[in-house]
């Protein structure tokens, strides 16, 4: 009763003085609404990114010269690695735990063109027809290439969806050729649109048979080495057991390419996980750094709240004596300014995390960043700043508990 | 026997001087007493009555409340006497300006704890009693000095205490005014109410049935008037 009479008296006092509250409170508000916008976005980026991640096929293993990772890593040595070779390949397509291996060797080429129309940038992947598999493909229309086109280093192409739309807007791509290191291919089939992987376009893309690309393309040089060579795709039988087979796979290639016991391995295997913890990395970073900031604004918020509650205690010095001569207990006066003080940063955080919300959604519609509100989100900006408002209320609210009524009441 | 002072001392403190305010004060108050406690300023007469209306404790002595002794009670103890036992008139009124005089005289029943219904109706009721029904929205600015005072009186009375303390409470006013408060105290007097009240005007004190005069925080005249 006494409690909920108390806490209108604090509401009370923040209706007079609307502007002063307002400004106190500006420190918490600003505060709240940066860590509720980045913690937005952040939630937003963590769900597309985990999307993309998804898409990449849960169970797919990567094979390649190079470990993906966020660590120093030595080129010099990456780049005296040996070379996958297909018949790395074959050997670990013979494994019982591997269901479909496929190779895969990729170069960018400049400029393609079909009559007046005109494309950019565009990903040429050799590979073969398990492709479609590992790298979950669907065709829209036509075929994927095969075993056949592999074996007899046909020149046909099957092209992504942002090939289609950009060169032949208005006419059928099935069968037309095009012109791709000097070399014309013949579209055997279409993509379905899979969208952009972390901001890189997936549908600038051209498949061709692996046998073909070696013969079109020159091997790559330099540091294109490390990540242009043949590398494989792996869909594991059952993807319960991820684990048990990369590890037959690191045996069979170590093996294979006669590495000491001792050694480190000279590739990398790579899956899903792996850019997961690399995103985690990255996020791990830009959260302590985010906690830092905002620790900071809010308890410059809440030193601001300090101290204009130590104003309203000497203001309001007869006031108290007053309120103790006709009752109010020192725990009565503690609570009445204590929940002053928790008001204003209560109101500041709800202030801050409209904002903070609103200006994600903001930057969520002019940017292609995404955002995302979860409930902790919410809960961390009401409480927080109520946590700030007890921390910093506390003080000038013992102050005020302590006067003494009769000094109090003489003040003028 | 409401209130039995027996020796009591009073020391102020302020920095390395002692100023004693209080050098033993014998005293006792029966219920229904109208008192009038005059004195030079500086007498002690105030804090007298601060200590009488638990405000203030003593430095040494024993004070009695009803037969208990309050004397040594702790903060949340005073409180609640000072919230049941007391109503307390200023005489620079005290109301609080941003609250209306509702608010003001509601102000005690707050600390008691009351219900929203019950404190409205108490409040009205002693408004009523004061002659300030009509002006119950108004804040104190909009009240003249006797209206202030009477929404004081109110404010003390509020609560039925058993005893109303008033410290110059005609201080402020002019003499129509303030004779028209003291009219309300001796209404109070005949209804039984126990009432101190601290002045150095001989006319408020004429008022009073038994007089005290202090001087230096010596009890040195204590006689019925009446």
């Amino acid at each position: 009763m006494k409690f909920i009479e108390i806490l209108k008296l604090s509401i009370f006092t923040f209706k007079t003085h609307r502007l002063r509250s307002f400004l106190t409170t500006l420190g918490i508000i600003i505060g709240v609404m940066t860590i509720i916008a980045i913690l937005s976005l952040i939630q937003g980026l963590n769900r597309t990114v985990e999307k993309q991640i998804s898409s990449l096929g849960s169970n797919v293993i990567f094979v390649q010269k190079i470990s993906w990772g966020m660590g120093r890593i030595d080129f010099e040595e990456v780049a005296k690695r040996k070379d996958l070779t297909i018949e790395d390949g074959e050997a670990l397509k013979r494994l019982p735990s591997v269901d479909k291996l496929s190779y895969t060797k990729s170069t960018n080429i400049g400029t393609i063109t079909y009559g007046i129309y005109k494309v950019r940038n565009i990903e040429v992947i050799g590979s073969d027809e398990n492709l479609q598999y590992t790298s979950n493909y669907v065709i829209s229309s036509g075929r994927f290439i095969n075993e056949d086109d592999f074996k007899r280093r046909r020149k046909v192409c099957v092209v992504g969806s942002y090939i289609v739309e950009n060169l032949f807007p208005d006419t059928d791509p099935l069968f037309k050729t095009i012109n791709l290191g000097g070399k014309k291919f013949t579209i055997v089939g279409v993509l379905e649109p899979k969208g952009s992987f972390m901001g890189q376009p997936q549908d600038n893309i051209i498949i061709i048979p692996l046998t073909t690309f070696d013969e079109v393309f020159p091997k790559p040089t330099g540091f294109q080495r490390l990540w242009r060579g043949l590398s494989f795709q792996i869909l594991p039988k059952d993807g319960k057991n991820l684990e048990r087979t990369i590890d037959e796979i690191r045996e069979v290639l170590r093996r294979r390419r006669r590495l000491g016991f001792d050694k480190p391995d000279d590739f990398g295997i790579n899956t899903q996980q792996t850019l997961r913890e690399i995103y985690k990395n990255i996020t791990n970073v830009a959260f302590i750094v985010m906690i830092a900031v905002a620790a900071i604004s809010l308890i410059v918020g809440g030193i601001g709240i300090m101290n204009i509650m130590l104003v309203a205690v000497t203001e309001r010095t007869k006031e108290i004596g007053l309120r103790k001569a006709v009752g109010a207990s020192n725990r009565d006066i503690l609570l009445q300014f204590l929940l002053e003080a928790c008001f204003l940063s209560f109101l500041g955080g709800v202030i801050g995390l409209i904002l903070g919300i609103g200006s994600a959604k903001i930057i969520a519609a002019l940017t292609p960043l995404e955002s995302a509100v979860p409930l902790w989100v919410i809960i961390i900006g009401v409480l927080f700043p109520i946590c700030v408002g007890i921390f910093f209320g506390i003080y000038p609210a013992t102050r005020a508990a302590k006067l003494n009524p009769i000094e109090a009441l003489r003040y003028e | 026997m409401l209130c039995q002072l027996i020796n009591i001392k009073k020391v102020y403190f302020t920095g390395k001087v002692s100023f004693p305010a209080l050098n033993g004060i014998n005293l006792t108050i029966e219920k229904g007493e109208y008192t009038a406690i005059m004195g030079p300023s500086g007498s002690g007469k105030s804090t007298l009555l601060n200590i009488i209306g638990f405000l203030d404790t003593p430095t040494e002595g024993k004070y009695f409340y009803q037969g208990k002794e309050v004397s040594n009670l702790s903060d949340y103890e005073l409180a609640r006497l000072r919230n049941k036992e007391v109503g307390f008139v200023f005489q620079n009124f005290n109301l609080l300006p941003r609250l209306t005089a509702f608010n003001n005289v509601e102000l005690p029943l707050i600390y008691s704890g009351l219900g929203v219904k019950e404190r409205k109706r108490l409040v009205m009721e002693i408004l009523e009693k004061v002659g300030l029904k009509e002006r119950a929205n108004h804040r104190p600015n909009e009240l003249s000095g006797g209206e202030m005072q009477r929404v004081a009186i109110a404010r003390a009375l509020v609560n039925n205490p058993s005893l109303i303390l008033a410290d110059e409470p005609t201080g402020n006013l002019d003499s129509k005014t303030g004779s028209e408060i003291m009219e309300i105290f001796d209404q109070l007097a005949k209804e039984g109410r126990t009432i101190i009240i601290v002045t150095h005007d001989p006319n408020v004190a004429s008022h009073a049935k038994r007089l005290i005069r202090i001087t230096d925080g010596m009890i040195i005249e204590d006689k019925i008037i009446k």
